[in-house]
């Protein structure tokens, strides 16, 4: 194996790491402030890409109408924050509906609705758009660098530039806003901190807001990568990304991202030693092992592990 | 006011009638359907008799719905109410009789007439036998997920690795032994044996699953919620994934040509069989056990309880009946494909025990039959169903959150009970 060979897939790697590790990070401040998992993220990582395709296509269209070349690198940016924005909307409408009716349920049910919901999500896209796929359109052109001997393209760097500055975004908004102060006090203790004047019902739909919102850049840098869209894209990667948010330690940002990178390391690494389609087999095979020997993920506490039912 | 008095009119009479009486009415109706149901049918101008009370018509051909509703009260609400109505003092007489006698006694002769009226039910379409088939391996299937996410309060995402960890032992039981296959050659032993060995091979299906079901209790005795449903899910991916690996059971073409044993009595007899060991085990000190430990762990500890054999043994039964619902699901549909035991599957499975009600025997027969009732009579809507039945689950988490009918002993003496005496009593 040569070493052109072996920082090939160091870069492969370190693309799908990005798209698990921004779906994970949602999963994983959920769980941080509510101590329940947002079983609809993957499908709401859908839904953000189908919406960031409708941004995309409108402005391509705008700026087609006004007579304007917008650069490439512009439109992404816009279309990432626009589509950012509105996906936030989805997770806010989420928690509205499944998560806050059921808040003192058995977490369970939670999850049920939770599943529900992203049914809903698949099955009304289906039923809105049409059964055929439909194409991300090539915001910004191909471009592939040689540098000794390994080719990379620009919407590789693009992809991890993105994903690690908006992990630093996320990262900084928690430790240095007010905001963020209360997200992490509630996640501290849910039931005591809305006695101290934080509103539980502000700071949850205010997580899901910016889970969605990373979960829809994910979205669309996944697109980026492999423009056909299908309703059911988000079902595996969801999944795939929840295993990384639970591997990482519940609750735990740091070990969401990243788990999100390990999870992308072992799924391009092993259909290089193994045949391809062991891949998941191995993969999870790996996870199983890392959690019957530490069963509290790489960040997690080994705290209550009570039930609430 | 007066619907309230003439609701409970109805309700006080049609408690009087034992469950005896319903079931001989039920008997009549069936027999009367088989004997004029075409012809009664014609004379409604329906096209055939419908196969689910018509259930299926609903959204196929609304026109007709006024037809097959005259067509239900006609043949099976009418002549049910009548025969249960009308030997009321008889049947009374006869549980009362029974009462008395061994429960298995009692129970068996009402299993037998449950069977008897699904035998002449079924006999209209082949459509009807698949449902009531499919819909009796959902109960068992609905029930041993039951006992480990409702009894023991995990959540557990394995079920359908269970499942297809008996179906294909049993597949390959059978295709080995008893068939002139592609993959496996010829038959070993004479194909007149096979029905007399299918047990067998559903025992060894559910034995594998059990099996299996070690890897997932394991490591359940250092972790439970969140973690342990990772680990189950890892599971069945595992599952999912070797299968799709192992080239002579067909890879991820799935393995097909399993004979036809799967009949009705096979499958009534398993179902019957499921339920009654089950609801034995929950309500057995092994089965509080369970309780126990999913209330508080700690303190099931503290209270001698032996937390790992409990949580290993509600694991292994769970996954074994899982298992026997898959052989006995692989010789019904007789193909199966590693990529149909999967999330949808695990869904659907998740759905029937948390809209049914956890912790309840009754809830998981009911949240069963009605799942697949629902997803049945939606058929017609395509797309659409999929956006109906969740929407549905929704409204039930959000205004009952532990399902239908949760926490509920089912005690069939009391069921079987006379209603005299047992109106006597609570007055």
């Amino acid at each position: 194996m040569s070493l052109e060979f072996l920082l090939q897939n160091v870069i492969n790697a370190l693309q799908w790491g990005s798209f698990y590790a921004l779906i994970a990070l949602g999963y994983s401040m959920v769980y941080s402030i509510l101590m329940l998992f947002n079983f609809t993220h993957g499908d709401i990582f859908m839904t953000g890409t189908y919406i960031g395709l409708g941004v995309a296509t409108g402005l391509l269209a705008l700026s087609g109408a006004m007579g304007i070349v917008l650069p490439g690198w512009l439109l992404l940016a816009m279309t990432i924050v626009i589509a950012m924005f509105l996906t936030s909307f989805v997770g806010v409408a989420v928690e509205r509906v499944g998560y806050r009716p059921l808040r003192d349920a058995p977490r369970a049910s939670a999850a049920i609705t939770g599943l529900m919901i992203g049914i809903m999500l698949e099955y009304g896209n289906l039923a809105i758009l049409g059964t055929q796929r439909l194409l991300f359109p090539p915001i910004i052109e191909t471009v592939t660098y040689n540098i000794f001997g390994v080719f990379v393209t620009n919407k590789k760097i693009v992809i991890v530039a993105v994903a690690l500055s908006l992990m630093l975004a996320l990262h900084l908004f928690i430790q240095k806003t007010r905001w963020g102060m209360a997200m992490r006090a509630m996640s501290f203790d849910f039931q005591v901190v809305p006695l101290m004047g934080v509103s539980i019902n502000l700071i949850a739909p205010m997580t899901f807001a910016i889970g969605s919102a990373l979960a829809a850049a994910g979205g669309i840098l996944y697109a980026l990568a492999y423009p056909v869209l299908d309703p059911f894209m988000g079902i595996l990667l969801g999944w795939k990304s929840f295993v990384a948010a639970i591997l990482g330690g519940r609750g735990s940002i740091l070990g969401a991202a990243l788990a999100g990178f390990l999870l992308g390391f072992i799924e391009v690494f092993v259909p290089i030693v193994f045949p391809s389609t062991f891949r998941d087999l191995i993969a999870y095979s790996i996870i199983l092992l890392i959690l019957t020997f530490r069963p509290y993920g790489f960040f997690g506490q080994a705290h209550s592990t009570q039930l609430r039912l | 006011m007066r619907l309230a008095a003439l609701w409970g009119w109805v309700w006080r009479s049609a408690a009087a009638v034992p469950p005896l009486g319903w079931l001989i009415g039920a008997f009549c109706a069936a027999v009367l359907e088989l004997l004029i149901g075409y012809e009664l049918a014609i004379m409604l101008y329906l096209p055939k008799v419908p196969p689910l009370f018509g259930a299926t018509l609903l959204f196929q051909n609304p026109l007709l719905f006024p037809a097959t509703l005259l067509f239900d009260l006609l043949v099976y609400i009418l002549p049910v109410c009548a025969v249960a109505f009308g030997t009321q003092r008889l049947t009374d007489r006869a549980a009362a009789f029974l009462e008395h006698r061994p429960t298995w006694l009692a129970a068996l002769m009402h299993l037998v007439l449950m069977y008897a009226i699904l035998h002449v039910w079924t006999e209209a379409s082949a459509y009807r036998l698949q449902v009531s088939k499919l819909v009796m391996i959902a109960v068992m299937l609905t029930l041993s997920l039951n006992v480990i996410n409702g009894y023991m309060g995990e959540f557990s995402c394995s079920h359908p690795g269970f499942m297809a960890l008996g179906a294909y032992a049993a597949s390959v039981f059978t295709l080995v032994l008893f068939t002139q296959d592609r993959l496996f050659g010829p038959a070993l032993l004479p194909a007149a044996l096979g029905p007399f060995c299918y047990p067998l091979a559903l025992f060894i299906g559910g034995m594998t699953a059990a099996l299996g079901a070690l890897v997932v209790a394991i490591p359940s005795f250092r972790t439970r919620g969140d973690y342990l449903a990772i680990i189950s899910l890892a599971f069945m991916f595992i599952v999912k994934s070797a299968i799709e690996n192992i080239e002579p059971v067909g890879g991820p073409r799935g393995m097909g040509g399993q004979p036809n044993w799967s009949t009705l009595p096979v499958v009534f007899t398993a179902m019957a069989l499921c339920i009654w060991i089950i609801n034995n085990f929950v309500r057995s000190t092994l089965g509080k056990a369970l309780n126990a430990v999913r209330d508080n762990e700690t303190a099931a500890d503290a209270m001698t309880i032996n937390t790992r054999r409990t949580k290993m043994v509600a694991f292994m039964f769970g996954a074994f009946w899982a298992g026997v619902a898959g052989g006995l699901y692989a010789h019904e549909v007789r193909h199966v494909t590693p990529g149909g035991f999967g999330i949808q599957m695990l869904a659907e499975q998740l759905a029937m025990v948390y809209f049914g009600g956890l912790n309840s025997v009754v809830g998981s027969v009911v949240g069963a039959v009605s799942i697949s009732m629902v997803s049945e009579v939606l058929k017609p809507l395509g797309l659409y169903k999929w956006l109906v039945i969740p929407l549905i689950l929704i409204l039930v988490m959000i205004f009952r959150p532990t399902g239908l009918i949760a926490f509920r002993d089912f005690d069939i003496k009391r069921i079987l009970a006379p209603r005299k005496a047992a109106l006597k009593r609570r007055e």
